[in-house]
């Protein structure tokens, strides 16, 4: 039952990130909104490991984190060699 | 000790839906990367800490991820900032801009 309730939790944060990533009116918007949504999945994978009670699934959150920050990094080094003109 | 680990991860859950909410309703992406950064962070070091009090014996892989989760959201929420600022410039109803007199005075708004 509490986990029914976490998991509600989760997929409503998820679907609001997900609604500012649609609806963002510039890209730097959509890039917080994904980074956002990133931290977000790690937790939800988390949890799943949680329900199922498998502590292999740690192991892709981890590799999540890390391709998320790396994913988080470059799209900031984009926007600033892309739309910094001065 | 099934109760404070549900209530840990309740709390992590209200945190995550928090932070989408701040992402969503937020007017600017100062704001948002503000919102966004700091309450998801306290989300997951609040879910990691009600699955550790659940199972102990994954402490090294959850610690872990804790680490990792406490170097790299700040470094990105930063570099974010940063990237924001030199590409779309400061806050628009901003009375004092010391990065842009740190930056060498130019007017960095679009």
């Amino acid at each position: 039952m509490i986990t029914i309730l976490v998991f509600s939790l989760i997929g409503l944060g998820m679907l609001f990130a997900l609604l500012r990533l649609v609806i963002g009116p510039t890209i730097a918007d959509r890039v917080v909104s994904l980074d956002t949504f990133n931290i977000i999945v790690i937790g939800l994978i988390v949890m799943l490991s949680f329900l199922f009670k498998r502590s292999l699934y740690l192991d892709i959150a981890i590799i999540y984190g890390i391709l998320a920050f790396l994913e988080t990094i470059v799209f900031a080094r984009y926007l600033e060699g892309h739309y910094g003109h001065h | 000790m099934d109760i404070i680990s549900s209530i840990f991860l309740v709390i992590g859950g209200l945190f995550y839906a928090l932070g989408g909410l701040g992402v969503f309703r937020m007017p600017d992406t100062f704001d948002r990367i503000q919102a966004g950064t700091k309450a998801t962070t306290l989300g997951a070091f609040s879910l990691l800490l009600g699955a550790l009090i659940a199972f102990p014996s994954w402490g090294l892989k959850l610690v872990l991820i804790a680490i990792f989760i406490m170097l790299s959201n700040p470094i990105g929420s930063s570099a974010l900032a940063k990237a924001t600022y030199r590409a779309f410039g400061g806050p628009k109803n901003l009375e004092q801009d010391d990065l842009n007199e740190f930056l060498g005075g130019k007017e960095y708004v679009d």
